[in-house]
């Protein structure tokens, strides 16, 4: 069944060498399309490399990267995104120096375009691209739930809050393949609950995500498929079931908590 | 492994090519204005003079720099400072056999200007140090308009004189040797350098506060918990660019007449200097002077002197363009992200 | 709220517009026998308000590079001499070559080189600006601050061309037809005319995609290219915007003073345009004409006042006000004095009503 499915993103052989320190050791994973993925693995595994490595953010040292067949490695973070891929970041980068709104509409950027003249005097054309931009925008907000806070300070927002607002503004930019980075950091339970139920509507209207977290249940519960990184080595990748009883993944996660931690 | 061997020579391969390249084009120019062997030996000597003070000014970038990560731009202020205050210290009446009057001036601008250094740092570095890069460039910016204006006021627009330290009157010494001419203060510049690098190396390798500086120039925040105080070495920083900038300043005072102005060229020049040596490293920076200072004159020397300042700029973009790392030296690159 | 600021721009630029031309008109209608001069006390004279127009052209060019893209530039008065020199050569083809002369001294040609001036400095910074902006802080600081220089250098070398360190003169006065826009009671107008546009066009872009784009890249540039911003672009078009302003302002100045030389394009120059930019307020495209005003009336102020006070050797007084309140500003009002103005303002207002809520940043 799953076999049948488009191959959305596909990693082969990803390589990152920093000078020495290996963080991303040959690691090959399919994303198919629909799928809810997750990629776990103790601290220092290489999680948000690998994300840094789709999304251009870092060359990588070798290995290929392909979503839908082309070629990502080499292309510059908006070419990639332009493609459809968007993702959000472990740390939360907002434009602290605009709304809430105002966010969202910079992930309508590459969609939307109008000329220099339209710019500098603010042409009819200006207005009309404008005005689907906020509307798009708003749309995206409801989505996530933060409407009401359209014309506040975004870094004025709430921690949780601010997470759904990097969502929010990474769905703008009309993803096909959405990277959340530890998104449910810092979310407390009912946060999380609400997290979870986001992502899978966001998979019902035909978005596949790709999840790095640290907290194994909510992943368990959540994703069709889940890959296993340690020390930037894929060590499993099946569903749910089959990984939590994967005994090289009980060892690297029981390695970290007594403390064995390189 | 092999493939980054092999393009690491490709590298220098090409800076080779470049050197010899222009080496074969200042000939070909230089022909044309019928230069013997001497003339670019006498270019280069006097080339090396002025490299030798932009290597001064350069490790007082690489002081300042490589601790606070400040590009400070006051430093060609510094080396003005040093030069007035010890010329006018100098001309003052004072009951002192002429040598001993030099040597007066000569700590008195060094001590002076380093107190200037150090009041920069405290009172427009230290508040403003969580401020923004463009916010502390613009500062900087600021303390040279007040220094140069404050300077203009005290000393006016008119150059200056210091005496030359051997003949302590404003006729030099001078050395032949074959068709070539030395200033005796060339000697002294010369002997300057040498003297302060062993003096900093000795300072920086083997004294405890040398070697904090160190430990803060490499991890600000390991120093810190080493119970490193960083403000204080920021203010150490500064003092000690003020008085590599001012002892620069004194012993080029006698060559060119000091004015008010002096310090923007050199200052500039002392950062192209200091690019070319990576920012970080002081034997990289040192010889980035000497090769600045041989480059810029030769190349005025065979096509018009206007464009000794040009040069200096076109190197620079150059550089920043292609290699902000520097040529010499283990700089670091501008930072991927912020 | 985002729209309603809009509007508030539009009736600020209104009320701005409105004052300007009543200033101006004064000296062009002598109500009661009055100048403009009699009105400030003879502090501030027309011609003075004439250089804060042309220098406000650049510096809003200067505040979109620096305030919303977060670029520096310590060169920017090397645009401004690009365009001064196209039309002070262009305009004298005629005059000083012999060139064209049936076409280069008609009246239209002027305003033609004026945006060949713009359209070429455009193009320099777009060629310049694709390698240069990849740098960051200090880098870029000091890539601008050279390029600037290299421009300066160039205009003392070509005599022929340029005038060399005399510069040109006899540069003509710029006329519509028959109307001639001199004497400078006309040429407020024109200059400040061309102000009023250029805030304008600076706020519009300021609250369009490209502006967003710029603010965006201003906080965080790799989240702005990870959602779709072409970074590289964007920071090239806000130098190229910003040269071609400089442009026209230099331009503007070129008809105004009737002369060119290297010497007012310097780096004296980039640096007063970057304190005046820093002093108004880097946040704001209002922080511009504030920003050059002040510097500019308080700099004339203490010069004609110290000189009386401390006739010492030398002179420059203002140098030393330039650098104290650069300085001074950057340390305890980074963000500008119209930003800081408009803070000082709202906590006022705060305190006067304490039961008014909460303003959000």
């Amino acid at each position: 069944m799953n076999a049948d499915r488009e191959l959305l993103l596909d990693m082969t052989d990803l390589r990152k060498d920093f000078e020495g320190l290996m963080a991303v050791f040959d690691v090959s994973f399919p994303v198919r399309r629909g799928e809810i993925v997750s990629l776990i693995g103790p601290n220092g595994a290489g999680k948000t490399t690998i994300f840094n490595l789709i999304t251009g953010v870092l060359p990588a040292t070798s290995g290929s990267v392909r979503y839908r067949g082309r070629e990502l490695r080499g292309l510059r973070p908006h070419q990639i995104n332009a493609l459809g891929l968007a993702r959000t970041f472990q740390n939360v980068r907002l434009f602290g120096n605009m709304t809430v709104l105002e966010n969202v509409m910079v992930g309508r950027h590459a969609r939307t375009r109008y000329g220099a003249l339209s710019t500098a005097f603010r042409l009819p054309a200006a207005r009309r691209a404008e005005r689907e931009i906020r509307e798009r925008a708003m749309r995206e907000l409801a989505r996530v739930g933060l409407e009401p806070k359209a014309g506040e300070g975004s870094l004025s927002l709430p921690f949780g809050q601010q997470r759904l607002l990097e969502i929010a503004r990474a769905l703008a930019t009309e993803p096909s393949l959405l990277l959340l980075d530890e998104a449910g950091s810092g979310l407390n339970g009912a946060e999380k609950d609400d997290l979870g139920r986001l992502i899978r509507s966001l998979r019902g209207s035909g978005i596949t995500i790709l999840l790095v977290e640290h907290d194994i249940p909510f992943v368990m519960g959540l994703s069709d498929r889940v890959v296993v990184l340690e020390h930037g080595v894929l060590i499993a990748d099946g569903t749910p079931a089959q990984v939590q009883g994967d005994p090289r993944v009980i060892a690297a996660y029981l390695g970290e908590e007594v403390g064995g931690k390189c | 492994m092999k493939a980054l061997l092999r393009r690491k020579n490709l590298r220098w391969l090409w800076i080779l090519l470049a050197v010899v390249a222009s080496g074969i084009l200042t000939v070909a120019l230089g022909s044309l204005k019928h230069f013997q062997p001497y003339n670019y030996v006498q270019l280069a000597l006097d080339g090396l003079r002025a490299g030798s003070i932009y290597a001064l000014m350069a490790m007082g970038f690489v002081v300042v720099y490589s601790v606070t990560g400040i590009i400070n731009f006051a430093q060609g202020e510094f080396v003005m400072l040093g030069a007035m205050i010890t010329l006018t210290v100098d001309g003052l009446d004072l009951p002192l056999p002429p040598a001993l009057k030099l040597i007066v001036s000569i700590v008195a601008g060094v001590l002076l200007t380093t107190a200037v250094g150090a009041l920069m740092e405290r009172l427009t570095i230290y508040p403003a140090r969580r401020s923004a890069p463009v916010t502390l460039i613009i500062i900087t910016i600021g303390v040279t308009i007040i220094l140069r204006a404050v300077a203009l006021l005290i000393w006016g627009a008119d150059p200056h004189v210091l005496p030359a330290f051997t003949t302590l009157a404003l006729e030099d010494r001078i050395f032949r040797i074959g068709d070539v001419t030395i200033q005796a203060q060339s000697l002294w510049i010369w002997g300057t350098l040498a003297a302060i690098l062993v003096l900093l190396y000795l300072f920086l390798q083997r004294s405890l506060i040398g070697k904090a500086l160190r430990a803060c120039a490499v991890n600000r925040r390991g120093a810190q918990l080493m119970g490193i105080n960083p403000s204080r070495m920021s203010l150490l920083s500064f003092a000690l660019a003020a008085a590599l900038g001012a002892i620069g300043g004194i012993v080029l005072g006698p060559v060119t007449r000091p004015i008010y102005d002096m310090g923007v060229m050199l200052g500039l020049r002392g950062f192209v200097a200091a690019i070319l040596g990576g920012l970080l490293s002081v034997p990289g920076v040192v010889v980035g002077g000497l090769l600045l200072g041989v480059v810029e004159n030769l190349a005025a020397g065979v096509t018009y002197p206007a464009f000794k300042s040009a040069v200096a700029f076109v190197i620079l973009i150059a550089l920043l363009l292609f290699r902000p790392q520097g040529i010499l030296g283990g700089g670091e690159k501008p930072a991927e992200e912020a | 709220m985002q729209t309603r600021r809009i509007p508030a721009n539009t009736v600020g630029l209104v009320v701005f517009a409105l004052v300007v031309f009543a200033l101006g008109a004064v000296d062009l209608v002598r109500p009661f026998g009055l100048r403009f001069s009699d009105l400030t006390g003879r502090v501030v004279t027309l011609d003075t308000m004439i250089r804060i127009g042309i220098l406000t052209i650049v510096v809003v060019g200067l505040n979109l590079l620096m305030g919303y893209a977060g670029q520096i530039s310590l060169g920017q008065a090397g645009f401004y001499a690009l365009g001064a020199y196209a039309s002070a050569i262009l305009s004298t083809l005629a005059a000083r070559h012999g060139i064209l002369p049936g076409i280069s001294d008609a009246w239209w040609w002027p305003w033609l080189a004026m945006l060949a001036g713009m359209g070429l400095t455009g193009l320099f910074a777009y060629l310049v600006g694709r390698p240069i902006l990849r740098l960051k802080g200090n880098y870029l600081a000091m890539a601008t601050l050279g390029l600037g220089f290299i421009i300066n250098i160039f205009s003392a070398e070509f005599p022929s061309i340029t005038g060399g360190n005399d510069g040109l003169t006899e540069i003509p006065r710029l006329r519509i037809g028959e109307f001639l826009l001199w004497p400078m009671q006309r040429y407020y107008f024109l200059v400040w005319g061309a102000a009023v546009l250029v805030i304008l066009v600076a706020l519009n872009i300021v609250n369009s995609r490209i502006g967003r784009a710029l603010r965006a890249i201003h906080t965080g540039e790799t989240a702005a290219a990870t959602c779709g911003v072409d970074t590289e672009r964007a920071k090239v078009q806000a130098l190229v915007i910003s040269a071609m302003m400089a442009s026209l302002a230099g331009s503007l100045y070129a008809h105004f003073q009737s002369a060119v030389s290297p010497n007012p394009f310097g780096f004296t120059t980039s640096v007063e345009l970057v304190t005046m930019a820093a002093v108004g307020g880097l946040s704001s495209v209002w922080g511009a004409p504030f920003g050059v005003a002040t510097l500019y009336v308080i700099g004339d102020l203490i010069k004609s006042r110290m000189e009386k006070i401390l006739p010492l050797q030398g002179g420059g007084y203002e140098l030393i006000l330039y650098g104290l309140l650069l300085v001074l500003i950057m340390i305890f009002l980074p963000s500008g004095v119209t930003a800081g103005g408009m803070d000082a303002l709202r906590r006022l207002r705060r305190r006067r009503r304490p039961d008014a809520g909460e303003q959000t940043a």
